[in-house]
């Protein structure tokens, strides 16, 4: 019961989101390109629920529209870490050595500076773009998938199982990816789901920002960044992405919290 | 009698419905006397020991009478509860190390025990503490008392913990599976340790143990348990010779004894399910003397001078 | 007849890591001194009983004679070679050959394998049989540990300890082993389901000719099941020798203390105590012949030097 609720809420949420992003021109109210001049920065009313920008742009469907670049971002900035922290993890964690020590010492500098910061000072060095947005989030969120899984594999290496695969002659290589892998993963996969709503966050402060997604890619952070100007004026134009970031990152977080309990019932 | 048990039930209330741990359950143990308490894992001993303790939780619902001293255990007061259970009764468990606190000294935890059940001032509770240290045969008392668990071996913290629980004198000594966890020379040094104590201190002892040879060297009555029953009760060589209950016959047969190479007689089947209570005898389903009525008539008890059994074969095993 | 698998004065340490304290104060490096110079042998068609309390090294024994621990000082030989020089194809006919079964069935399986992909995965790898033979040789494992065919689609999780102790035995017969280290393999069950486990062992070994190598506490268990014995205490071995002989005379007063202190299943048998003092830590043995504390008839020479394994079987300088 405790890990439905969540768990429930959290993939509805999510499944709202995906099919925005899937199908946009479905659910959008209007075109999220089209221009009405007739309704220039208009409040929010029945036509236009969120209001529209200075190009009579329904602030709406521009957010709908740019679900799918969001998700997107989510998938790709935890991918990255995702899979570099974990092949490290699992190589220091089954090796040790000095591999592992410095692993540990690497990781404890990498977790020194505040996660944001050093992304917007890669991303500063290799120019602004989503490619690089990934690159420079790969670069530094590697760090806490390799711990997780390093701690994991630790444990997995200790238990008998292993010991008979290693009795029984498999190769190193089998004994890792058959064996360890399945087993010490789980808790990895459980954070990379919240961790989806962190890349959202990140993806968006640095379309804010002018160095994530690029104009006129609409992306939430950069939807944010057009209603700048209107902040006193038109406060609605930033206000639909901005519960668009908040309500998508609830459900991811919500569906790893669910995730979280039902498979720690499992164990 | 100085403790008396009659019908005890524990159901335990789990995600995956109720299960019965304990299914109408009675003993009796006189004042002096040592009971054994015998059984497989699931067989319901430990938790028939911490039901008679009131150790279980909010979510384990106990049924039945346990008086000891002609007094309603299970529906005492807080308060006398807890005079209860260290001046009267003392628990011993099977992990001393997870029985015991870490963080703080063994003389703080003497001195604890001392402070709640006895008025003595703190000079005679050193005292009394360096005495028990003696009594449960702990050398070098005065700076065993500042030391911690984890500077005592596995025996130590056993003995430790036995004389916590002697602080104040109990007359009812419960164990849980206390020797389970020590190597087999210092299980025979804690053993006779407590049947050193039940002499010195006229206690009586509830031994709960996995291991016939413990029960056959230390007890002078038994309950063999299985699936949250007992199956059967009396003295202990009498029990041994001619057991009177099919379990408690197969059970000696699985055993490793005096028979070399003979091959052991396994018990077949597995072990019980106690989220399904059986109409009939619990054993049936395993037991190769049963017979037909095994399996809807749970069988009741049978009086055959000392020894009380609960199995339709047994007056002809 | 020669040895099948032996070790011959195997020595095994343990490093306790150093903290700050110890290194800021220069303390000398601490070692668990797990092995001190062990002895055993195991033929075919034997059962070696290993037997001990904590601390003697009996599991760190099991490990070194499959390949687990590298010794630091001696060797383990498999038909007189020694086995931490084998390599590729050698290496893996000596894993084929040597096998093991572990004491905890909770954590001896991968819980994420099938009980059939656990044990195809063996056959597979060590070429047992063709590809297509691989199911037919799944159930007639299972078929040999008493297990229904039905099991071979089930995660460990879904049996019992005695289930899955058979599912690691027939992991171990998988690769037709020579050897069976069986390392504490009942002491986590029911003792009803230890007999099966049991009588299983004794099975297998007279059919199929295996040596049989049972490490263990009970001392029962051990009288009852093997042809030989070595008695363990602090790293070495004290005793060793046909098991109806040493129990019937044992020689080292170890030996007969942990004789006398296994008690009887015959009510009413008093004995006087079976051994004074506590068991030494293996972080910091005592000097000489390692019992010599607890030991009834020790005399100033037993403190001083420990004694060696005579062609007798007894470790003792009053042997």
């Amino acid at each position: 019961m405790r890990a439905w609720l969540p768990l429930g809420t959290g993939l509805l949420i999510l499944t709202a989101f995906l099919v925005m992003a899937v199908i946009p021109e479905s659910i959008a109210p209007y075109d999220p390109l089209g221009f009405d001049f007739a309704a220039l920065l208009a409040e929010p009313s029945a036509e236009h629920i969120f209001g529209t920008d200075q190009f009579g742009r329904d602030i709406l469907s521009r957010t709908i529209a740019a679900s799918r670049i969001d998700l997107q971002i989510a998938l790709f900035a935890m991918l990255g870490p995702l899979l570099i922290g974990s092949v490290i993890g699992l190589l220091v964690g089954w090796f040790g050595g000095w591999a592992d020590a410095l692993f540990g010492r690497l990781a404890d500098i990498v977790v020194t500076f505040p996660f944001l910061v050093l992304v917007i000072a890669i991303v500063a060095v290799l120019g602004p773009g989503l490619i690089n947005m990934y690159i420079a989030v790969s670069c530094v969120g590697w760090v806490v998938y390799a711990r997780l899984m390093r701690g994991e594999v630790r444990i997995q290496a200790q238990a008998d199982y292993v010991a008979a695969a290693r009795v029984l002659g498999y190769s190193t290589a089998r004994i890792l990816l058959r064996h360890v892998l399945p087993n010490a993963v789980r808790p990895v996969l459980v954070y990379a789901v919240t961790d989806m709503a962190l890349a959202i966050l990140t993806g968006s402060s640095l379309g804010y920002l002018g160095l994530g997604a690029q104009p006129p890619t609409a992306e939430w952070g950069v939807l944010i960044a057009d209603g700048r100007n209107f902040f006193t004026t038109a406060p609605w134009i930033s206000l639909a992405p901005g519960v668009a970031i908040v309500l998508a990152g609830l459900g991811f977080s919500l569906t790893g919290d669910g995730l979280q309990a039902l498979l720690d019932v499992k164990r | 009698m100085s403790l008396v048990v009659r019908d005890l039930r524990v159901v335990f209330n789990t995600r995956s419905g109720p299960v019965w741990a304990v299914d109408g359950v009675d003993l009796e143990v006189a004042p002096g006397s040592v009971l054994g308490l015998v059984g497989e894992s699931g067989s319901g001993k430990s938790v028939t020991l911490r039901a008679i303790a009131r150790l279980l939780h909010g979510h384990a619902k106990v049924s039945g009478a346990v008086s000891w001293q002609g007094e309603d255990v299970l529906a005492m007061p807080p308060d006398r509860l807890r005079r209860l259970r260290g001046a009267e009764i003392g628990i011993v468990f099977q992990e001393p190390m997870a029985a015991l606190n870490p963080v703080l000294s063994i003389g703080q935890q003497i001195d604890e025990s001392l402070v709640a059940h006895t008025v003595l001032d703190t000079k005679s509770r050193r005292a009394r503490a360096l005495e028990l240290l003696d009594l449960v045969g702990i050398s070098a008392g005065a700076t065993r008392l500042g030391q911690y668990p984890h500077e005592f071996s596995g025996g130590m913290r056993q003995r430790a913990m036995i004389a916590i629980a002697l602080a104040s004198a109990p007359k009812l000594l419960l164990a849980d599976e206390p020797t389970t966890a020590l190597d087999v020379t210092i299980q025979d040094q804690i053993l006779r340790l407590l049947l050193r104590l039940k002499d010195e201190l006229g206690m009586a002892l509830v031994l709960v143990t996995h291991d016939l040879g413990v029960v056959a060297q230390t007890c002078e009555r038994v309950s063999v348990m299985y699936a949250g029953r007992v199956c059967e009760t009396g003295k202990v060589s009498e029990v041994f010779a001619h057991p009177r209950h099919a379990y408690t016959q197969a059970l000696l047969r699985a055993m490793p004894g005096e028979q070399i190479g003979a091959k052991l007689v396994p018990i077949p089947g597995q072990a019980p399910r106690l989220d399904a209570p059986s109409p009939g005898c619990a054993f049936q389903p395993r037991c190769t003397a049963r017979e037909p009525i095994c399996a809807t008539q749970r069988p009741s008890f049978t009086e055959l001078a000392t020894r009380r059994f609960a199995c339709h074969a047994g007056a002809r095993l | 007849m020669s040895a099948l698998l032996s070790a011959e004065a195997v020595e095994k340490r343990f490093a306790v890591p150093r903290n700050l304290p110890d290194m800021l104060l220069r303390r000398p490096h601490r070692a668990v001194h797990a092995l001190s110079g062990v002895s055993v042998a195991v033929h075919a068609g034997e059962t070696l009983g290993i037997v001990g309390e904590s601390g003697c090294g009996k599991s760190t024994l099991a490990r070194a004679l499959v390949r687990l621990h590298r010794p630091d000082a001696g060797m383990v030989r498999f038909e007189g070679d020694d086995i931490a020089s084998l390599t590729g194809p050698a290496l893996l006919r000596f894993n084929r050959a040597v096998q093991m079964v572990f004491q905890d069935p909770f954590a001896s399986l991968n819980p994420r394998m099938t009980v059939g992909a656990t044990l195809a995965e063996a056959l597979r790898v060590h070429h047992i049989v063709a590809e297509a033979d691989i199911q037919a040789r799944v159930l007639a494992l299972l078929d040999q540990v008493q297990l229904p065919a039905s099991a071979a689609a089930r995660h460990p999780h879904e049996f019992s300890g005695g289930q899955r102790q058979r599912i690691g035995i027939a992991r171990a017969l998988a690769v037709e082993p020579r050897v069976i280290i069986a390392d504490e393999p009942v002491s986590a069950l029911d003792v009803s389901v230890q007999a099966q486990i049991v009588n299983l062992f004794m099975e297998l070994q007279e059919r199929l000719g295996l040596a049989l190598v049972f490490i263990t506490h009970d001392l029962r268990l051990v009288r009852h099941m093997t042809h030989r014995v070595a008695v363990m205490y602090l790293g070495r071995v004290v005793e060793t020798g046909p098991t109806q002989t040493l129990f019937a005379a044992p020689r080292h007063p170890y030996t007969r203390a942990l004789i006398s202190a296994v008690p009887s299943l015959t009510p009413g048998q008093p004995k006087a105590e079976a051994v004074r003092g506590e068991l030494p830590s293996p972080l910091n043995p005592p000097s000489g012949c390692a019992f010599h504390p607890r030991c009834p008839i020790a005399e100033p020479r037993c403190a001083v030097e420990a004694p060696n394994l005579d062609a007798t079987g007894l470790a003792c300088w009053l042997g």
